[in-house]
Formats: structure tokens, C-alpha cells, sequence
């Protein structure tokens, strides 16, 4: 099926969308195949709408969004927002096989496969407990584990680690780097140092209506160390391009 | 035993207030007299019981899975919303009790015109309480629920729904509590058995005495529908986190 294609780019071209005001005019964005995009941006400034454009939730008024390979994206994201959303009334197993049961693939369907997941996000003897027992980073383990599942090639996280302490957040950081290689994921983030040690390539969203900045290659592979002194130059970059005065 | 002592109390007080002031007994009985005539009476009190009991739990049960439907049909269609939710809420406006004698009239004095009654008292507190559970599901759930390529009528039954039971459940608790009155209402009117029958006829008689008693099993009935109801809905939305009872394991929030 689709896991077995490899990832494809994706191009947005001459996108408008409009959410009270202009939000995006004319917006052009590419995200290499097989790789991690990051993307960073003020409160505001349209980072989840964009998200949500390229998840189908929402139709951009013109323009299009097109993947490298020239099928079609419906049915090829995955998407992981800031919650876990988590549903309180099923099981933790039942949560990671939440895609197969919503299309009615049968009770029990590809419940060897999600077991397998909860053992990769290191969670297997959890599968029959309710979410409400769960610490925040085991839950959004359970939803890492559940967007795995789906063996989706595009992946949308919208600022999966945000709610998370720091100890927490540095480990699913790395596991996640390490679950979803090779896939084409984009990453949302308010973190500049997140985006620094996680994306291939660094994305800075402005402006007004808003449009990315030129991209930002950090050297070496993800998941970087934080104290990379490359990093420490680039950081600064980012901030300064943020509007943060040092 | 919290309740116990309340009981205690009250039927001391009543005892107080029957010696103090002397009241004949053809206006307010002793609660001993009562206690007296409830067990006299007690072949006649429970088999006029049974029929109110069972008024009440058929009227829940319709009532319920009518509210319930009338949610889903609500939550579903929005032709629903724009043509049924109107007369709903047109419906309340009318005096329920008003309607038990046409009830009568068109139903006949068994139990079909008491269980009707109970349904109309049941019916919109579930549906209110339903729809509005069903239409305030976590927009986060809906879309992912999207991206995972999910029917409408499999985001209704499977997301939707179990987000609203705790809703429900609410509609469901005040229907249990109002149950009774509907039963009762329905039996004043033109019954032949009874709880309310009973009490209406005792009334007639000056059987002061016979009343209270048909009045303590109605309590009795109702509580324990109540406490029923409250217990199996509780085992139903499982997941609901109890906040009033002392001493959780609140779970360290950001553990690894």
C-alpha cells in the first residue's frame, strides 16, 4: 500500500487563506521528501492553520498543495496535535488502534501490529490500562504510537511536546527522531531549539500575510545534541529572525 | 446510617409535634399509628406498589430510549435541528399535567396512560441533556478522527455518543428523580390501582393514616429507583474521574 511508496515532497504553490484577516497570499512552501521539516513562527502567525491545510481539515481559498509523486495527499497524513487526544473510555491498545477501528476494519484488527507499537514507544504492559492513569509523557507516547500505526508517509505534528517537562520532552524527542526516519514529517514548534535539533531543515515563519524566511540547515543528522555549539550560532539566527532582540 | 439518624429524627419530631399541639389523629397521625396501618395494610400497599413500580421503571425505560433517540436524530440531521427543536421546546411549554386526563381518555385507566405520562415528564430532560452532550464533543477528537478517514455515522456512534454519556447520564439521573411524579399523576386522574389511587381513595375515606403509608412507599420506591439508576450509570461512563470522593491516585503528571 502507501508504506511501501517512498515518501513524497510536498509543494504548496499560490495558497491563500483567509481567517479574519489575510493569513497567507500567494504562499509558496516545500517540504522535502523523507525528511524533517520544522516550523517555527510567533502566536499567530499561522503555523496550525497550515497544519491544518495540509492534514485536508481545512481547503485554502486558492492555490494548491501537491505531493512530488503526483498522487493525491487525502489519506497519506498523519496527524498529532499538542493534546494527546487520547479517548478516556478505551483502553491504551485500543487508543493506538483507534485509525483501524473508526473504518470498521473488525474488532480485533491489526492488533498484533499496535501491540508491537506500544513495545517501541515502551509501553507494552500498559495496553489494557484507561489513559486517566497515565503520566502526560506516557500518554503522548500512546499517541505517538497510535500516529505510527497508521504507517502514514506524511506525518503533521503540531507542537507534540509542548505540554511536556524538559527531562520528558529531550526523550520522546529522540524517540520520535528515531520511530519516524525517513518519513516526510512536518513539525510545528514555539521551541527554536527544537527545530534546531530535530528538522533537516528549519523554517521560520512572518509577516502579515505570512510567508516563510529562506530555510535553515543545520549540519549533522537529527536528533542533535542541544549543545551542539553549531547550534548555539544558529539559535541565535532563529531568534533574531523571531524578533527576539539578544 | 447518615440516613438512619436523619429518619430517626424527623419521625421524632413528628411524634413531638402530634403530642405537643394534639392534633386529632384524623388530621396527622402518629407515625406509630402509621406504622401500625402500613403493616395491616401491607398485602394491599405492595401489591398497589408493584403497579407504581412498575409504571415508573417502563416510563423510564421508554422515555429514556425515546430521549435518546430524538439526541441522535438531532445531532445527525440538521433538518432535525431546524424543524424538531422548535416544537420540542413548544412542547414543554404546555402543562404536562394538564394532558393526564386526555391521557385517560385516549389510553384507558391501566398502565398505557401512566407509563405515557412518566414518558412525556422523562422525555425532554434526556433529549436536552443528550443532544447537548452529543454536539459538544472535543473538537480535537473530530479531527483526528478525520484524518483517520472516519464515516459521519461512525464519528456519531463511536466519538460522538460515549462523549456524551456523561451528559446523559446527568438527563438520565433527573429523569429517575421526576419518574415517579409522572406515575402518580397519571393514577390521581383515573386509576384503579396504584400507589396514587391508593392515596386518593384513602384521602376520600379520611384514611389519614393509610395515606401516609402509601406516601412512605412512594419515598421508598423512588429512593431506591433513584440510587439504582444512579449506580448502574455510574458503572456505564467507567471512566468518569470522581472528584468528591476523598483520596484519589492523582497520577504524577509528567513522569516518563
Amino acid at each position: 500500500m502507501n508504506a511501501s511508496l517512498p515518501p513524497p515532497g510536498i509543494h504548496l504553490r499560490g495558497v491563500d487563506l483567509d481567517r479574519g484577516g489575510p493569513l497567507f497570499r500567494d504562499l509558496a512552501l516545500d517540504l522535502d521528501a523523507g525528511a524533517w521539516s520544522c516550523l517555527l513562527g510567533a502566536s499567530g502567525v499561522g503555523k496550525t492553520s497550515l497544519l491544518r491545510l495540509l492534514a485536508g481539515l481545512a481547503r485554502p481559498t486558492r492555490g494548491e498543495i501537491t505531493a512530488s509523486d503526483g498522487l493525491a495527499l487525502a489519506g497519506r497524513v498523519a496527524y498529532m496535535a499538542q493534546q494527546d487526544l487520547l479517548l478516556p473510555w478505551l483502553s491504551v491498545l485500543e487508543n493506538v488502534r483507534l485509525g483501524p477501528r473508526l473504518r470498521g476494519e473488525g474488532r480485533r484488527a491489526r492488533e498484533p501490529e499496535a501491540r508491537a507499537m506500544l513495545a517501541r514507544v515502551g509501553l507494552a504492559d500498559h495496553a489494557r490500562r484507561l489513559p486517566a492513569t497515565l503520566s502526560g509523557g506516557e500518554r503522548q507516547r500512546v499517541a505517538l504510537a497510535r500516529t505510527l500505526l497508521e504507517e502514514r508517509p506524511v506525518v503533521l505534528m503540531d507542537e507534540p511536546f509542548a505540554a511536556l517537562d524538559a527531562l520528558t520532552r529531550h526523550r520522546l524527542q529522540a524517540l520520535a527522531a528515531g520511530l519516524l526516519v525517513d518519513r516526510t514529517v512536518l513539525l510545528v514548534t514555539h521551541d527554536p531549539l527544537e527545530a534546531l535539533r530535530l528538522g533537516h531543515r528549519v523554517l521560520v515563519l512572518t509577516g502579515q500575510p505570512a510567508s516563510p524566511d529562506a530555510p535553515l540547515l543545520p549540519p549533522g543528522q537529527p536528533p542533535r545534541a542541544p549543545d551542539d555549539p553549531a547550534l548555539t550560532t544558529l539559535h541565535r539566527q532563529l531568534l533574531a529572525a523571531l524578533g527576539v532582540a539578544r | 446510617m447518615r440516613g438512619c439518624i436523619t429518619l430517626l429524627g424527623l419521625l421524632l419530631a413528628w411524634q413531638a409535634l402530634v403530642w405537643s399541639t394534639g392534633v386529632p389523629p384524623y388530621l396527622l397521625p402518629a407515625p406509630g399509628q402509621v406504622a401500625i396501618t402500613a403493616w395491616e395494610a401491607a398485602p394491599r400497599l405492595l401489591a398497589h406498589g408493584l403497579v407504581t413500580a412498575t409504571e415508573i421503571v417502563l416510563g423510564f425505560l421508554l422515555g429514556g430510549v425515546l430521549g435518546l433517540a430524538t439526541a441522535l436524530l438531532l445531532a445527525r440531521f440538521r433538518l432535525a435541528r431546524r424543524w424538531l427543536l422548535p416544537l420540542l421546546v413548544l412542547s414543554q411549554a404546555l402543562p404536562v399535567f394538564a394532558l393526564a386526563p386526555l391521557l385517560v381518555l385516549w389510553l384507558g385507566y391501566g398502565l398505557a396512560s401512566k407509563v405515557a405520562m412518566a414518558v412525556l415528564i422523562i422525555f425532554f430532560p434526556v433529549t436536552a441533556a443528550g443532544y447537548d452532550g452529543l454536539r459538544r464533543t472535543e473538537p480535537g477528537w473530530l479531527d483526528l478522527a478525520h484524518t483517520l478517514g472516519a464515516s459521519r455515522w461512525t464519528i456519531l456512534w463511536q466519538l460522538r455518543l460515549p462523549a456524551a454519556l456523561p451528559a446523559l447520564a446527568s438527563g438520565l439521573r433527573i429523569a429517575a428523580a421526576v419518574a415517579p411524579i409522572g406515575a402518580v399523576v397519571g393514577e390521581w386522574v383515573g386509576a384503579s390501582r396504584g400507589l396514587g389511587f391508593l392515596m386518593l381513595q384513602a384521602n376520600g375515606r379520611m384514611q389519614v393514616d393509610l395515606m401516609f403509608a402509601a406516601l412512605a412507599l412512594l419515598s421508598l420506591i423512588a429512593l431506591g429507583f433513584y440510587f439504582g439508576v444512579d449506580r448502574l450509570l455510574r458503572r456505564l461512563v467507567y471512566w468518569q474521574p470522581e472528584t468528591l470522593t476523598s483520596g484519589g491516585d492523582r497520577h504524577d503528571d509528567n513522569a516518563f
